[in-house]
């Protein structure tokens, strides 16, 4: 085994471009997890979170974009001033494991380990964020649905590093949701995100489904009922909507809970974002 | 670019001290490193994926499970332990009030929760209880229900307003 620790962007992809069956280590809190209990050997490593050029972010106010580096950590992201403009990223990064993990966690490992109940995932999901990829040959950038292939299973070619998320900044109300058998280092059992635009209506749920799921049924009747001004929403058209959130989760059994639970959960939890997104009745 | 191949020495940078680690496997966690290379037993292991906070240490001033940190990958980091925070004999304020306040029973997440303690407290130093809690949170205690350790660290936040400052 070996283990580079790149403390450049340009040294980080020519370690991947002469070893493409690498292993990128970023945070470490959820691979270190699975090699501290041999669930799995790497031959080499490429450590990444000494690479200045994935640990910063930029605002750009013309765009209305928010371009956040793949190093970023969670404890940045739950506060200002990113809070501020992504509010449903900050939400789900106070909720992703305790301060520990926080502090060491990053966006792009998030983004890279790709799991169904990753946290940031579902807002990645419903802003219509898009993954930039970077590697010796070039800048490739993906919208998150189409990057998210399956439970940890990713559009991210071998060589490739997550360089950034690029995130719309919010322009209405947003929001992100879980259910977990407790408030702190809870791996969620469902989760939300809601996110409101000038008129339009985004939902999207974790850990109900393979990937990411999206409820293209329900942001329709919801945009098209919701009065954007008064931020109303009639409670017959938010118990529709919840039904089609529900109709639209494809939730299993496995040994974090039921599928019949998660369907009722994710359903509850939109139904509370739909209230907080539309307070007016 | 550091590059540790299999079995070399390398150096970490522990409680303020160069640290040589030998006939360590690359792929070792620093809570391993910590404890079986270099002898430092405060930081405890229990579950080794980062959910009890037992091997809480600070790195470049963050809080952070040593379990999950790769040590090879923290070369060139400032690492903190617990026998960093006060020396034997002289306990610093946390320690104190965690004996004072009765927040010590079997001890063995003490180490983890002074860290968090004294991080929290850095940052934040007057925290109300729910900050205390939330900061607290990735610390698991079987044996106090928790209330004497925010008793603790509430002792601690007002004897260092009354000492009109972040004093130890």
């Amino acid at each position: 085994m070996s283990v580079l620790v790149p403390t450049s962007l340009d040294a980080a992809l020519q370690a991947l471009s002469d070893n493409p069956l690498a292993t990128v280590l970023s945070g470490g809190t959820d691979l270190m997890v699975e090699f501290n209990g041999g669930h799995r050997r790497a031959e080499h490593l490429v450590v990444v979170n000494r690479v200045p050029e994935l640990c910063s972010w930029h605002h750009d106010p013309s765009a209305g974009t928010l371009r956040i580096g793949g190093g970023i950590r969670y404890s940045e992201i739950e506060r200002a001033p990113i809070a501020d403009w992504v509010p449903a990223l900050a939400q789900a990064a106070r909720t992703v494991g305790s301060p520990q993990i926080r502090h060491a966690a990053t966006i792009g490992g998030n983004v890279g380990t790709c799991s169904p109940a990753g946290d940031g995932l579902p807002v990645l999901s419903a802003t219509d964020a898009v993954i930039e990829l970077v590697s010796t040959a070039g800048v490739r950038r993906v919208p998150f649905g189409e990057f998210m292939l399956g439970p940890k299973r990713t559009a991210r070619r071998p060589e490739e590093l997550i360089s950034a998320v690029i995130v719309p900044i919010a322009v209405g109300y947003q929001g992100y949701t879980k259910v977990g058998v407790r408030n702190a280092m809870v791996i969620a059992i469902a989760s939300v995100a809601l996110v409101v635009g000038h008129r339009s209506v985004a939902i999207a749920l974790g850990s109900v489904g393979p990937t990411i799921l999206r409820c293209p049924e329900a942001e329709r009747l919801a945009a098209e009922h919701a009065d954007f001004v008064e931020r109303r929403l009639a409670a017959e058209v938010r118990d529709e909507c919840v039904e089609l959130v529900r109709k639209a989760a494809r939730p299993i059994d496995d040994h974090r809970s039921t599928a019949v639970y998660r369907r009722h959960a994710v359903g509850i939890l939109a139904g509370r974002l739909l209230r907080r997104a539309f307070p007016n009745g | 670019m550091a590059d540790v191949p299999e079995n070399q020495i390398y150096t970490l940078h522990v409680n303020a001290q160069a640290r040589e680690v030998h006939d360590a496997w690359v792929g070792e966690s620093l809570l391993f490193v910590l404890r079986e290379r270099l002898g430092l037993m405060g930081s405890k292991g229990a579950c080794e994926q980062g959910e009890c906070g037992s091997c809480s240490v600070l790195v470049d001033g963050d809080l952070v499970c040593s379990c999950l940190v790769l040590a090879a990958g923290a070369i060139g980091q400032r690492i903190t332990t617990i026998e960093g925070i006060a020396p034997v004999g002289a306990p610093s304020d946390v320690q104190q009030a965690f004996v004072d306040a009765g927040a010590v029973q079997c001890g063995f997440c003490t180490p983890g929760l002074i860290m968090a303690a004294h991080s929290l407290l850095e940052h934040s130093p007057s925290p109300t209880e729910l900050e205390i809690r939330e900061e607290l949170s990735g610390n698991i205690c079987r044996c106090t229900g928790y209330g004497r350790i925010i008793d603790a660290v509430q002792r601690v936040s007002v004897a260092r307003r009354a000492a009109g400052g972040a004093d130890r």
